[in-house]
């Protein structure tokens, strides 16, 4: 079995990261925008979990931000789907443009 | 010697009824506020006569010599260790002698509002300004600095603003209030330089001090401010003519007296208190406080003795022609106040020759008494008759019998017949004028028969001229507290003139000898019985003998009934110069420069938000994409171009 380079790793993450903000910049509706963040998220776990084992094998540094980052992205979901519930309640709708009231 | 600090209680006793009413009186004590008034100014009159006997019978003389006695002393500011403006309390006998009259007339002011401001309003808010008004003139007599004494005397003018223009709804009470206020104000500015020249010459704003350092012809001072000279005039000339032209704004003295005929819109009492026995008097005592050192200048004491004398004959002979008995008597007012004036212009320092302080002094403190007599009754009358003009009036002896007595001797006092009050102190006055300056010495004889004339002129139109109309009685003379102050001055107005001034008030302190000349008495006595005479001929019944006589005199009756129309050139100048020439081009640089300024900054920062404001679209996606862009830009900023 060959072994698997850390630039392929890299690429991987780089690409879910840009897949994700294509998603964000994009859609309108605000599940799909989540996820997208969750994209984002996870593509930057990737990139911790990558570093660690290549650039410090000794060492659990990136692992542990790796779990911090997935539990703040649980709670950033749950805020997020209470934002949405609530945009709901009073819109009628989660599609962010109809939601555009606080402007100039 | 006596522990004199209770005194500050004098003042203070009516500015703490001034808060309590202020604060509470439209609220709680809408009909006691006048009893509260008058209770606090009661315990302040008796402290003042308490002081007054402690003072000149028991401890103000030492070797036959009234001292200056510095009761309390606080120091409020201090600019430098010699120069402090200090809150302080002097004691002489000017002090003492004017706030007796302030306490006493104020205290008889406030009782005669009892009876006729009630029912008004704003009653308690009334007797909050009188209380404020009482406080401030008192502070002013008691100033032991010249800075103390020009603060209060601003306080004095806005409380007497205030009251001028208590009928705020009437638009000539408010364009009167106005009216004193600026004028006197733009005496004031005179009043502060003369302040500045004096303080900065002598180094002290102490009186004591500065009158001890101006008055030695030694000191170095003095050689300053003598040989200092601006316009052909030394400062000591300059800094003593501003501080007078303080005095004669505040005064009504020619060529500043507009003011106070306007000023008869205010309450009746209150122009009984303000502007006939204490504060038109404050320039005459400013210039008493100051007097060591206007007596050693020739020039200033000319000024003011010029000034009065032509005040009190112009007054005098305007007051001939009106026929608003208030504005009858503010004329007389300030021809009284004229006389008062030149008294003091005539006098030298100390002696003999200081007799013309003393007489000044005497008819302060008779005038205020018969003169706020004549004003009380004068409210009396309005209050019955509802009406300022003569011609309203008339026959009113039987209705009001009290009133007719009481102003008939304020009228005989003011006209100098003796034994009534005034005779004396102006017998004092013509005797000082008589032996200094025969040219006064004329004007005044002639105006003291023109006072005469007057004053039975207003007596006549008022009581007699015509029976009484039937609907004029419909309610009686007014209250038991509207007659008793009536009462009260005018056996003040009979005996005023035997109180012994002349060993209690002089220029250095020592009792000066008077004594009654018969011969000398005769001329003035005489020019007022042909003035009473002659009224008598012409308004004692209603004929058009008076009207003949005005014909006759014709442009002369005309120019003084239109007073000279001093208000049309004061208006020509003020409308027709200083608007044109300050006024609009300071409307035109404000509009356009100014104005024009801040408007350009207002329209280019709008413009520029107008420019930017799309950034704010309200879209999160828009928003994100800023994030992103920023982050991005930070990281080339950091990674690229940061090294």
């Amino acid at each position: 079995m060959n072994e698997i380079s850390i630039t392929q790793i890299l690429f991987v993450s780089t690409a879910l990261f840009f897949i994700g903000m294509y998603g964000l910049f994009t859609r309108r509706n605000m599940i799909t925008m989540l996820m997208a963040i969750e994209l984002i998220l996870n593509s930057v776990n990737i990139n911790f979990v990558a570093f660690n084992k290549y650039l410090y094998p000794g060492k659990l540094d990136g692992v542990f931000f790796t779990i911090f980052v997935i539990t703040i992205a649980a709670a950033e979901a749950a805020v997020a789907i209470a934002i949405i519930i609530n945009l709901y309640r009073s819109h009628h709708s989660i599609d962010v443009d109809d939601a555009s009231e606080l402007k100039y | 010697m006596n522990n004199y600090s209770y005194i500050a209680l004098i003042p203070l006793l009516p500015l703490a009824t001034f808060l309590v009413l202020g604060l509470f009186g439209r609220k709680y004590f809408k009909t006691f506020s006048g009893t509260i008034g008058t209770a606090s100014l009661l315990a302040s009159t008796v402290l003042s006569l308490y002081t007054a006997y402690n003072y000149f019978f028991i401890d103000g003389k030492v070797n036959g010599v009234f001292q200056k006695i510095i009761a309390l002393k606080y120091t409020w500011l201090q600019f430098s260790p010699s120069v402090s403006i200090d809150m302080g309390i002097i004691l002489d006998p000017i002090s003492v002698m004017m706030i007796v009259v302030v306490t006493f007339v104020s205290l008889m002011v406030h009782v005669f509002s009892l009876g006729y401001m009630k029912g008004e309003e704003r009653f308690a808010t009334y007797y909050a300004f009188l209380s404020l008004f009482t406080f401030s003139m008192l502070g002013l007599v008691l100033s032991s600095n010249i800075f103390q004494i020009y603060m209060f005397w601003e306080l004095v003018g806005v409380s007497s603003f205030l009251l001028i223009g208590y009928y705020f709804e009437k638009p000539s009470a408010v364009a009167a209030a106005k009216k004193a206020f600026i004028v006197t104000r733009f005496a004031d500015l005179g009043f502060l330089i003369g302040i500045l020249i004096l303080a900065f010459y002598s180094g002290t704003l102490d009186f004591g001090v500065l009158i001890e350092r101006l008055t030695s012809t030694q000191s170095s001072q003095y050689i300053s401010i003598t040989s200092a000279s601006f316009l052909g005039a030394s400062m000591l000339t300059w800094g003593l003519t501003l501080v007078f032209i303080g005095g004669a704004g505040k005064s009504a003295m020619f060529p500043l007296h507009i003011w106070l005929p306007d000023a008869m819109e205010g309450p009746t009492p209150v122009s009984a208190l303000i502007h006939a026995a204490t504060m038109v008097v404050a320039g005459v005592y400013l210039v008493a406080r100051l007097f060591p050192v206007f007596s050693i200048d020739v020039t200033a004491l000319q000024i003011v003795t010029y000034v009065g004398a032509f005040s009190a004959l112009l007054a005098a002979i305007i007051a001939c022609t009106q026929t608003d008995i208030k504005r009858v008597l503010a004329y007389s007012t300030m021809s009284q106040i004229g006389y008062m004036m030149f008294a003091l212009g005539v006098s030298k320092y100390g002696g003999e020759n200081g007799l013309g302080y003393m007489a000044s002094m005497f008819h302060l403190f008779t005038h205020a008494f018969f003169k706020s007599l004549l004003f009380l009754g004068a409210g009396a009358v309005i209050h019955l008759v509802h009406s300022n003009e003569m011609k309203d009036m008339g026959g009113l002896r039987k209705l009001m019998p009290i009133t007719h007595i009481t102003f008939l001797i304020a009228c005989l006092a003011i006209a100098g017949i003796p034994p009534f009050a005034g005779f004396f102190s102006k017998e004092e006055i013509l005797l000082a004028a008589y032996h200094s300056n025969y040219f006064v010495y004329g004007i005044a004889v002639f105006t003291s028969g023109l006072t005469a004339f007057y004053m039975f002129r207003l007596y006549y139109s008022i009581f007699w001229s015509r029976e009484a109309d039937v609907h004029d009685a419909h309610h009686g003379e007014g209250t038991f507290s509207m007659k008793l102050p009536l009462i009260i001055l005018g056996v003040c107005a009979l005996v005023a003139g035997f109180v012994p001034i002349a060993s209690l008030i002089t220029s250095d302190g020592a009792a000066l000898e008077t004594h009654v000349d018969i011969k000398f008495s005769a001329l003035p006595v005489i020019l007022a019985v042909l003035g009473i005479a002659m009224a008598t001929f012409l308004y004692k019944t209603k004929s058009d003998r008076a009207s003949n006589v005005a014909e006759g005199f014709g442009g002369l009756y005309t120019a003084a009934y239109k007073k000279f129309y001093i208000d049309e050139i004061y208006l020509f100048i003020t409308k027709k110069i200083i608007f044109n020439l300050i006024g609009r081009p300071a409307a035109w640089i404000d509009k356009n420069i100014v104005d024009g300024f801040m408007n350009l900054l207002a329209t280019t920062t709008g413009k520029i938000s107008e420019l930017i404001k799309g950034f704010q679209s309200g879209k999160v996606q828009n928003y994100t994409l800023y994030f992103f862009g920023g982050i991005l830009g930070l990281a080339v900023l950091f990674i690229y171009l940061w090294k």
